[in-house]
């Protein structure tokens, strides 16, 4: 990959044409996508429009790359909205220098992601850029879905007494990262949990009419999409120590570097409150997706204070778990 | 006829001073009356020369025992025409009076007196009380301070009572917890299972106690957990029920039986006969205890008795007790009957419990009396809320909050050349100790009729603390955490502001530095206003974070791979995921640099096998460390490297290194002694060359005597600020950052 890939003349469209487009779009792209509006025609219907870049240290791990991350992260922010994921635009930006072998595995990837989550990748963009002033490649996806009439979730929904359930085990990508990035070879078969959540949204919605709202635990791990839903629901959130699951690799991996898995993050893993009655049948219709195998009680959202998380300690404490600012700095006197 | 008008400032509300007055003009035949207002107390007096010389003389000279006299000024007064008939004692009216609240107090020889009279009405009550005692700000509910307000409120004065409480000449004049049989609290036991049993709640506690069983006993700040201390599976049981393995426990005893266990100094019977009943650290001596009450530990923490409850309980026993905080594992105190239910009823067997509410959560104070002076480790109940005169300079400041640190947090607030240090509230991540934040705000701003103008907080941005400052909306100072330890020892003893420059040893566990890296063994030149660094401990790699204040081992292995000893950091300690932690330290993981002289302490007192790998409570380390040390005694040091205030410990590990068979209490105290004497020359230079007028010492490593006594000795021709009032530690972090925020907003000195 050369600074002329970039150009605009005939080898930046060989790129294209090379790489990204036959990946993506077999019929050829035009420079604007052309859609049909019709499941957005419908009566009540909403459209749902999200975008996020990706930036991600080393560009392949174990269980993904950058591009897995980039379709799974828009389609999940769709999907954790109530939004049926329809299709991507994807833009890249490449440093001088990256290996055409490496562009082609991440296209392949969000290929095949998307495949799986059903979404079409419709539109895009490449740059390239001098060495230093990326890191190998950059992406970023926007994303269009549709909300089905009568769907409404949001955070503002959440009323105390409803039950916090999660997909599965906490923090896998972010320790994942963190073995990978640090070359600490912590002897551990670490993966990404990154994947797609749509499917499992639709699962969720179907079993609990009342779902109140979703959220993906991304950047700033379980805590801080805890954290945001108590702040916008007015409500308390109180997690219980002993039920979130943990990968004892995970667990290891945090004591030994002095991290809090609740602040790790994931790419595969949401966390919805539902209304108590509906808690087992959003269980068991979440064990019934691949992607909600892991799926457990947490906790539950209580009287307040009001945009506070706690968690009950193993011994029966109660700490507050607080959003993070920043860098985590060491705070014991 | 000659007329004197008087006023006394200090402690003198809610201490009986009016009837004190009023007893002194009675007796020296005066006319004339006695106030409370907002500034103290204003007596008016008129009649002989020389009975008003002789009443002025007794205002300071006689006060009641909980009184603080901090100044007498007398003015001529026009006696009206017609002079007053009598002394009387007049109701107090205007705003502001009657704000002050005394701290509680133990319960006074009078009261005891009482309780154990077969024939006293009060025979063998547990609510005894009068005005030179009892409960205080623990049943406080609101301002002003009278029974109505406090937790009292639903007991019904009966006759005998109320008599005794409108009789100026009685010692229960306007005791605001006053009660009897009849009309106050009540005692009673309960099973594990809430159900309440009939008879003597105290001879049924003191059966259980005497079969090893554990027994919670609602106390005046919160619930303690007590079993006889002699007990060696009683205390093995109270251990495994708290989880709480090494953790010293408190001890309660009656001072003769006291006086078999340890051999109190006098001026540590006087800590411990205060009317504020701290615990106090004694060294062991005389009939040994089982180790397992301090694991480790040269010094037993002693209280006295100080409700007629644990009178009427030691009296029964006649041996110590254990009476550690009744609490979950991580929380505060349990204050509530129901609470305490819930949450104790795995760990006690039998429950004291009584219909008194306990309005504010307060833990004993904690305090030593070490070769240098007295210390006051944690400042909690019998201390609060006691005010601390601020240094001359400060007359002028603007109204301070102070909201202090995030592990043993507490607030000051300022206001007319006054500070309010509010007590030990604990971990601020503690959801209950959150909520108790919030309340001490709210009581202390009211009880002090407090407008902060401006809000201090420190450099931390993690420290919930500081974020509830940022919310305030006020504007906002924010102090380096080891300056605030500076401008604490400072303002305790009095340096004015315009003092000059202070060499301020400040050595600590952790705290934000200027610079962005984490400082804790510093030296700081300094005055209220603002300080540059001159000195510092060499920094190494915090493997983990807050891990590495867990866990000794990590510090011990940054330690001695940066003084090339790598290979005996693996023999040291063949188990510890060693190169996976190397590995994170080199790729920069949660490995912030830090001059903590705290995690030194941890390096040490692992490496000589005191300490354990991981610690099961703050300090365990470096108290461990002190322990060994004390018993060696003073000597030489193994050498540190100063290079232009960089104090390096790899010589140090070297030496040690070199001459492994060294006895541990020897190379313990020679640890003491060479950091001692790195500290002291970097701050003694800055003395000597006239940059700095004395040497400060503060910081949480500073509760340790051994090393104190040692920079004492290395600063000898030098003058020294020390903690005597003000916690060394983070307790004390609130009321430094109050007086660099009131500097800062008066400009230069
Ligand atoms: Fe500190
Ligand atoms: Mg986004
Ligand atoms: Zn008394
Ligand atoms: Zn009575």
């Amino acid at each position: 990959m050369t600074l002329a890939h970039g150009g605009g003349g005939s080898a930046m469209r060989d790129l294209i044409e090379e790489v990204f487009t036959g990946a993506f779009e077999p019929d050829g792209m035009e420079d604007q996508a052309r859609l049909e509006a019709g499941a957005l025609a419908e009566p009540g219907a909403r459209l749902a429009f999200t975008t996020d870049s990706f930036v991600v240290s080393p560009v392949e791990f174990p269980g993904g790359d950058i591009g897995t991350l980039a379709v799974n992260g828009t389609v999940n922010d769709l999907a954790v909205g109530g939004a049926r994921p329809l299709w991507l635009s994807a833009a890249f930006i490449i440093e001088e220098g990256t290996d055409f072998a490496l562009l082609r595995r991440i296209v392949a990837s969000m290929k095949g992601e998307a495949e799986r989550a059903g979404v079409r990748i419709v539109t895009g963009d490449t740059k390239v850029v001098g060495r230093g002033a990326a890191d190998r490649v950059f992406v970023t996806t926007s994303g269009v879905g549709v909300i089905p009439p009568g769907r409404d979730i949001a955070a503002a929904h959440i009323r105390p007494g409803d039950v916090a359930i999660v997909n599965g085990v906490l923090g896998d990508h972010g320790a994942c990262i963190l073995a990978a990035r640090g070359d600490l070879a912590l002897s551990s078969d670490l993966q990404s949990d990154c994947a797609g959540l749509g499917h499992l949204m639709e699962a969720i919605l179907a079993a609990a009419p009342n779902a109140r709202a979703a959220r993906d635990c991304t950047r700033g791990g379980l805590a801080s999409a805890l954290n945001e839903m108590a702040e916008a629901a007015g409500v308390g959130i109180e997690i219980e120590e002993t039920a979130l699951p943990l990968r004892a690799e995970v667990k290891g991996t945090c004591e030994l570097l002095g991290l809090d898995p609740l602040y790790l993050a994931n790419e595969g893993r949401l966390v919805v409150f539902v209304p108590k009655a509906e808690a087992q049948a959003t269980l068991a219709a979440m064990r019934a997706v691949d992607t909600g195998a892991g799926a457990t009680i947490i906790g539950r959202a209580t009287e307040g204070p009001a945009g506070q998380v706690t968690m009950r300690t193993l011994f029966g404490g109660s700490r507050i778990v607080d959003m993070l600012v920043g860098e985590q700095l060491p705070r014991i006197c | 006829m000659q007329g004197r008008r008087i006023r006394v400032r200090g402690q003198v509300q809610g201490v009986g001073f009016r009837p004190f007055v009023w007893r002194l003009a009675r007796r020296e035949g005066l006319v004339g009356e006695v106030s409370n207002d907002a500034e103290g107390v204003l007596v008016l007096a008129a009649g002989e020369a020389g009975a008003l010389e002789r009443l002025r003389g007794a205002l300071s000279g006689e006060a009641p025992p909980l009184a603080r006299v901090d100044a007498v000024e007398v003015a001529d007064w026009a006696v009206p025409d017609p002079a007053p008939e009598s002394f009387t004692i007049a109701a107090s009216g205007a705003a502001g009076a009657e704000t002050r609240v005394t701290p509680d107090a133990a319960t006074c020889p009078d009261c005891l007196a009482e309780i154990r009279d077969p024939a006293a009405r009060r025979h063998r009550y547990a609510f005894t009380n009068c005005t030179h005692c009892g409960p205080r700000f623990t049943i406080l509910r609101a301002l002003p301070y009278d029974r109505a307000r406090t937790t009292m409120a639903p007991f019904e004065m009966c006759p005998a009572c109320r008599a005794e409480y409108e009789d100026p000449a009685d010692r229960r004049f306007h005791a605001q917890p006053i009660a009897c049989p009849d009309c106050g609290p009540r005692l009673w036991a309960e099973t594990a299972e809430g159900a309440a049993l009939d008879g003597d709640a105290v001879a049924l506690a003191a059966e259980a106690l005497m079969a090893g069983r554990i027994v919670a006993v609602k106390g005046l700040g919160g619930f303690h957990l007590a079993c006889d201390a002699t007990n060696p599976a009683a205390v093995a049981e109270l251990r495994r029920r708290k989880r709480r393995p090494a953790k010293p426990f408190a001890l309660m005893a009656g001072e003769a039986v006291l006086a078999e266990h340890a051999a109190p100094t006098g001026a540590e019977w006087a800590r411990l006969r205060a009317p504020a009943a701290p615990i106090v650290l004694i060294a062991k001596a005389g009939a040994a205890l089982p180790e397992a009450l301090a694991p480790g530990q040269g010094a037993l923490g002693w209280m006295l008795p100080y409700t007629p409850l644990h009178h009427l309980l030691l009296d029964a026993l006649g041996r110590p007790l254990v009476m550690t905080s009744g609490n979950l594992s991580g929380e505060p105190q349990v204050i509530g009957n129901d609470e305490a239910r819930e949450k104790l009823a795995g760990f006690a067997d039998l429950f004291v419990m009584h219909d008194r509410e306990i309005a504010r959560r307060l833990d004993d104070s904690v305090e030593r009396i070490t070769p240098a002076g007295p210390m006051v480790l944690r400042r909690a109940r019998g201390r609060v809320p006691g005010t601390l005169p601020l240094p001359e300079g400060f007359g002028e400041a603007r109204e301070v909050l102070a909201l202090g640190g995030q592990m043993k947090a507490a607030i000051c607030l300022t206001k007319n050349g006054q500070a309010l240090l509010g007590h030990h509230l604990g971990e601020l991540d503690e959801a209950l100790t959150w909520e108790a934040f919030g309340q001490a705000l709210e009581d202390y701003r009211a009880l002090f009729d407090h407008k902060p103008e401006v809000v201090a907080v420190d450099l931390h941005p993690g420290y919930r603390a500081t974020r509830a400052g940022e919310a305030m909306g006020l504007p906002l100072e924010r102090v380096q955490h080891h300056h605030a330890h500076l401008a604490a020892v400072m303002g305790e003893n009095l340096w004015p502001r315009g003092g000059g420059k202070v060499a301020g040893i400040v050595l600590d566990g952790l705290g934000l530095g200027a610079d962005g890296t984490i400082w804790g063994g510093e030296v700081l030149l300094g005055d209220y206003a603002g300080f540059e660094r001159i000195g510092r401990l060499a920094p190494a790699p915090l493997a983990g974070g807050d891990a590495a204040s867990r866990e000794p081992w990590r510090n011990l292995m940054v330690r001695l791979d940066a003084a090339g000893l790598g290979a005996l950091a693996d023999a040291l300690m063949p188990d510890q995921p060693r190169e996976a932690l190397r590995r994170a330290v080199a790729a920069g993981v949660n490995a912030p640099l830090s001059s903590s002289a705290g995690r030194l302490f941890d390096a040490f007192a692992f490496a000589l096998g005191v300490a354990p790998g991981r610690m099961s409570y703050e300090g365990e380390a470096g108290m461990l460390l002190e322990a060994v040390a004390a018993q060696a005694g003073p000597g030489p040091g193994w050498p540190f490297a100063v290079a232009e205030g960089v104090i390096d410990p790899a010589p140090m590990w070297q030496a040690w290194a070199a001459a492994r068979g060294t006895p541990v209490p020897l190379a313990a105290a020679m640890f003491h002694e060479g950091l001692a004497a790195a500290f002291a020359g970097v701050a003694r230079a800055a003395v000597a060359d006239g940059r700095a007028q004395a040497v400060a010492l503060s910081g949480g490593v500073l509760q340790n005597a051994v090393l104190e006594a040692a920079l004492m000795r290395y600063l000898e021709g030098v003058p020294v600020l020390r903690h005597n009032k003000v916690p060394a530690n983070d307790g004390g972090l609130a009321y430094g950052q109050a007086l660099v925020a009131a500097a800062r907003g008066l400009g230069a000195a």
